[in-house]
This record gives structure tokens, sequence and C-alpha cells, in this order.
């Protein structure tokens, strides 16, 4: 028989559609966030200050009465927000696509190596010494968050062997034991800190206020790296995650390539998790939701979940700064809530259409 | 293609797997391989991929070292089926059998209309077609089997080695695969190496038969040269009798049970 033309055809449509239709809706949802706030922005006046400020289509846009106001408090205060949110949200979704895949587990987040701890102890040490900062328009707390969590995610590495030959159930046992520790310590140092003891407790539970281009700036090149990596070793992880002898016979080398994808997924959590906190549950249920949708090939799945991650975080930012504005809620806090029952909104469905 | 193993010795730490064992096998071929459990067949077949390398001597395919070729390049030229192991996501049957067409493809590229040509007579050939859009994790173990068997299929290899890939099928499903891998030896002039635990199945489709014991080869040959009582009675120390195969005309081998011991001692089988 002759492979049948439409499985062909539609096995590939599916894939850029998907993606388009992703790429539509992640626009749309930094355009809506970008109108909602404190001052309510129309959003044909929204797009048109957004898109004006691409290049190449800026000419074809425009220009409805935007009142410079309007310019500001978007490109100013709401922008370097949305844009901070994609980058954390696409960057958890896709670490933590990479890491279901890599241990073949489907409950692997992108905390599981205890990044998160190393960077809450690095957070916690410069809120509570109140460390002086070297770098215009960003604190101390996310500079020494990374560093730290990059020192995690290296004592990690080494501790389980891993430049030998090891297992990954040795690496996460070593990335458990790790974050352990760190987290002793971090309580240690909560302890002595009384005043800034609040401060410690918003940034642990995840947040996106009071963030500047600065953020953005020091997140995006090891986040844009890292995903990169990711989506090149794609096709890699589509084999490792059915074991390494699997992934042998196919002709990948599991030892180079799971180092490779995991100091990668580390190198993009440590980026996003110091200028956001711990913000929990995008690295697991995004990848999840995508996965029951669109299938585990990682080659759709990588992508789609780091744009379907932004999507998910930049809505759920937009929640967490309005629901009761003035005040705002942790982002960490709206991403559990909302995250848990649309999960099971999708799995039920799911169970319905296949029965 | 051929593969040659010199003198291979693999020890896992102080424990001695495979002992001084050496084989080849060429086009067209099928040879199992027999022996009780913990004999070191299976890592003997992960010497034999590169997958381990051996302490002494060396394993050429087509005269290369395999253990010093690109995983890729070994990938196109050997393929492997063993037993089923564990799918931790929902993989179409289609995308599973797809995965076979990896060595071949460059890293970013898209797989071709060729590829998708040999995915389809792969999947045509185990008779899972019908099945492309269905999640593997909803196949039953035999239909699961072949979609690995596809797979293999998928990489146009020159060898196949197979790791017990019927051990947990029922008699049906079982000759069905076997007949597959034998057939690929007659069509496609593919070499196949089998590790086989059921020493009948063994005896009907090989054409040698090599006999493993603590990691040495203690026998190798024409089935009748193998599967013999002695050989029997010394590698596995069970009795038997040794019939001929009344279709095939291959031997078979019928196990004693020792509640029987006392009345079959004084027989002699005719021959």
């Amino acid at each position: 028989m002759k492979p049948d033309p439409v499985t062909h055809s539609a096995y590939r449509a599916k894939r850029k559609k998907s993606l388009v239709i992703l790429t539509i809706l992640l626009f749309a949802a930094m355009v809506i966030a970008a109108g909602v706030g404190a001052v309510t922005i129309p959003i044909a006046e929204v797009a048109s200050i957004l898109f004006r400020r691409i290049p190449y289509i800026s000419k074809y846009i425009p220009n409805i009465g935007a009142q410079d106001v309007y310019e500001t408090i978007i490109l100013e205060v709401r922008l370097p927000r949305i844009l901070l949110a994609v980058i954390i949200g696409g960057a958890l979704a896709g670490a933590g696509a990479t890491l279901q895949g890599l241990f073949g587990n489907p409950l692997a987040d992108p905390y599981i190596m205890g990044i998160s701890s190393g960077a809450a102890l690095g957070a916690t040490i410069a809120i509570s010494y109140k460390l002086p900062s070297f770098f215009p328009g960003l604190s101390s707390v996310p500079i020494a968050a990374f560093l730290a969590s990059i020192a995690t995610m290296t004592a990690v590495y080494f501790l389980a062997g891993v430049s030998g030959r090891v297992s990954m159930d040795t690496y996460l046992l070593s990335g458990v034991v790790v974050s352990s520790f760190l987290w002793a310590v971090m309580s240690f140092i909560m302890m002595l800190s009384g005043d800034s003891l609040r401060e410690i407790m918003m940034w642990l539970m995840g947040s996106l206020s009071n963030k500047g281009y600065a953020h953005v700036k020091m997140a995006f090149p090891y986040v844009g790296f890292g995903i990169s990596v990711l989506l090149v070793m794609a096709r890699d992880l589509n084999l490792i995650c059915l074991g390494d002898d699997e992934a042998r016979h196919l002709g990948v080398d599991p030892e180079p390539a799971k180092r490779i994808i995991m100091l990668a997924s580390s190198l993009v959590t440590a980026a996003s998790v110091s200028v956001g906190g711990i913000i929990g549950f995008v690295g697991l249920i995004v990848p999840h939701t995508v996965r029951m949708v669109l299938g585990p090939d990682h080659r759709l799945l990588l992508p789609a979940s780091v744009i379907a991650g932004g999507i998910f975080l930049v809505s759920a930012d937009t929640v967490a700064r309005t629901l009761i504005a003035p005040s705002e809620i942790p982002v960490g806090v709206i991403t559990a809530l909302v995250g848990a029952p649309f999960f099971f909104y999708v799995l039920r469905r799911r169970k319905m259409s296949e029965s | 293609m051929r593969l040659d193993a010199f003198s291979v010795c693999y020890n896992y730490d102080i424990i001695t797997a495979v002992d001084n064992v050496s084989l080849s096998l060429e086009s067209g071929e099928f040879v199992g391989i027999l022996g009780p459990n913990g004999s070191g067949k299976t890592t003997l077949l992960r010497v034999l991929t590169g997958a381990l390398k051996p302490w002494a001597g060396t394993v050429l395919l087509d005269g290369e070292e395999v253990h010093k070729m690109r995983p890729k390049l070994v990938a196109q030229k050997i393929a492997v089926v063993a037993q089923n192991g564990y799918i931790p996501f929902p993989f179409s049957v289609l995308e599973m059998v797809m995965m076979g067409r990896e060595p071949h493809m460059a890293r970013l590229s898209r797989e071709s209309p060729q590829d998708m040509d040999i995915v389809f007579e792969a999947m045509e050939a185990t008779g899972v077609t019908h099945l492309a859009e269905r999640s593997v994790l909803d196949l039953s173990y035999g239909e699961r089997q072949r979609v690995v068997i596809a797979r293999a299929l998928a990489q146009e290899p020159g060898i196949l080695l197979l790791d017990e890939p019927t051990s947990h099928l029922d008699p049906g499903y079982r000759m069905e695969i076997m007949d597959i891998f034998k057939s690929l030896t007659r069509r496609k002039n593919i070499g196949v190496l089998a590790v086989l635990h059921d020493v009948n199945l063994a005896s009907v489709y090989s054409d040698r038969l090599i006999m493993l014991n603590r990691g040495k080869k203690v026998a190798e040959g024409l089935p009748w040269e193998v599967v013999t009582k002695e050989i029997m009675k010394s590698v596995y120390g069970v009795r038997a009798v040794v019939r001929k195969h009344p279709v095939v005309g291959c031997p078979q081998v019928m196990l004693v049970p020792g509640f029987i011991d006392g009345r079959v001692e004084g027989e002699s089988p005719k021959d």
C-alpha cells in the first residue's frame, strides 16, 4: 500500500497550525494585558501603540488617537512586566516539558533539581543583609539569586557525579538532598532576619511586581539561549524518554545528550527564578496540558509549551495585579488556583472525547 | 554487511559476564543465541551494539570497530528489538515508527516523503498500518512489539539484533513475529542475531545456533549439533529427549520432568 497522503500531510500541518494559533493567542493575551489595569485602555489603541514599536510592520499600523499618557503607561509600566511574564512563563513551561521528557516522568517540574532552593537562598541573603546593587535598575536580589542558583546547579551536577556515568535517579536524589540542605540554611537566615521576613515571603511566592526592563534584559539572554538549545535537542529528547538503550539503538548517545539538556534547562530555570521568584505550577501544568492536546512529540511539545507558558503567565499575572487592586496577589498563588482546576477540566474533557 | 566479534570479554566489576566469545554474522543469516539465565546473552548483545566497551577483544561492523563509531552510524546499520520497555508518554504508532528514521536524518531536518514511504512500508510489513494514529499505550503487548519491529525496519538496517523479542507473547503472535524476522533474512538479506529463551523456537528458525553458559561459548553449529541431549544436560541441567520436528526437520527438545524419572531412565530415544 502506498503511504496515505492524508495522514502524511495532516501530520505536518498539525504542527504548523498549532504553533501559529498559539502565537496569535500569545499576542492577543499581551495586548489585552497591556490594556487592563488601574487605567483601562481600549484594545485598538493598545494594539496600535504596541505594534508600531515592531520594526517592518510599523508603517502599516495607523496611529489611532493614542495619547502620550497611554503610551507611557503601556511602554514604561505594563510592557516590561508583560515581557517578563512571557519570558518566565515560557522558560518554566519549556524547562518543565524538557525535564518531564528527560526523566520520563510526567510529575517532574523545573524545580525538581534544587535550583529554586539555591535561588531562594541567594534572594534571602540579599534581602535580609540588604546587599548593595551594582547594576542600575536592578536590585541585588535577582543577581544574588541567579549566582546562587548557578552555584547550586553546579554543586548538584558534581555531587551526583554526572561527569562520570550516572543514573538520572542519582541526579534527582542529589538535587533533593542539596535542596533540603539549602532550605535549612535559608530558614535559619529567615529566622534571624525579623523585619525583612515579609519581603522574603513575597519573593518565595513568586511575583512580577516592581520589575522593569533591567530584569527583562537580565533574564532574556539566558532563557533565549537555553530554550534554543532545548529546541535543537527536542528530537533527542523523544528517544531519551524511552530509555538509554532505546536512545542508543536509534543513534543518540544518551549520556552527553542528557548532560546538555540538563544544563540548558537548569540555566533557563535559574534565570527565570532569579527575576520572578518561585512561581509554581506553570512548569508542571502547562506542558501537561499541551501534551494532552497536541501529543508527546517534543518537536511540537517544546515550542508549544514555551508559547503556552507565556500565555498562561501573562494571563495569571494580569489577574494577580487587577483582582484586588490596588493590592497585588503573588502570581504564584494565582497560577496554582487557576492551574489546578483548569488541569482537571482538560483531563476530564480528554477522557470524555476518548470514550 | 557483516558483524564479527573476536575474543570478546566483558566484566561487571569482578563478575565475568562474557568470557572470550567470538562469533560472526553475515547478511541473510539467522543465528540464534541460547543459554540459561545469566549466561551473558544480553551483555554480549550490548557489547555487539557498542553500548558496552569490551574489556578485551574487539567487535567489527564491516571491518570498523563498533565502539569507536558514532552511535548514529551504528544505528544506520544495526537495529535492535528488545523486550518492550516502559513508554512514559502516549506517542502515536506513526510517531514511534518514525523514530526509526532518526539515524538517517540531519538534526534539524524534517522527514522527507521518502522517509514517510519507508515508514509506511515498515508498518505494512508488520501489519500495524491501521493503528497509525493510535497511541502505543493503548495497544496490546503483541501489537506494541510489532510497532517496535516496524521501527527497527524503518532504520533500514543490514543487521537486526533481537533480545528475546517474543518472550511474553502467546504462540500465535510468537510465530507471526518470528516469521516476519525469518522473511527479512530472505527478502531483504538482513542478518538476524537473536537471543532466544525457547530452544525449540530457536531450532526451528535458526540457520546456526550458539550456546552460551556462564559467559563462555560452549557450542556452536547447526541446530542438530547444538540441540543435543548432552548439551541440554550440561548447560541447563535438565534431562531431555531430542526428536525430529515432523514438518521442519529440525531437532526439538522434550523435557523430562523429575517425577517421571524412573520410567524414562531405561528407555532410549530412537534417533
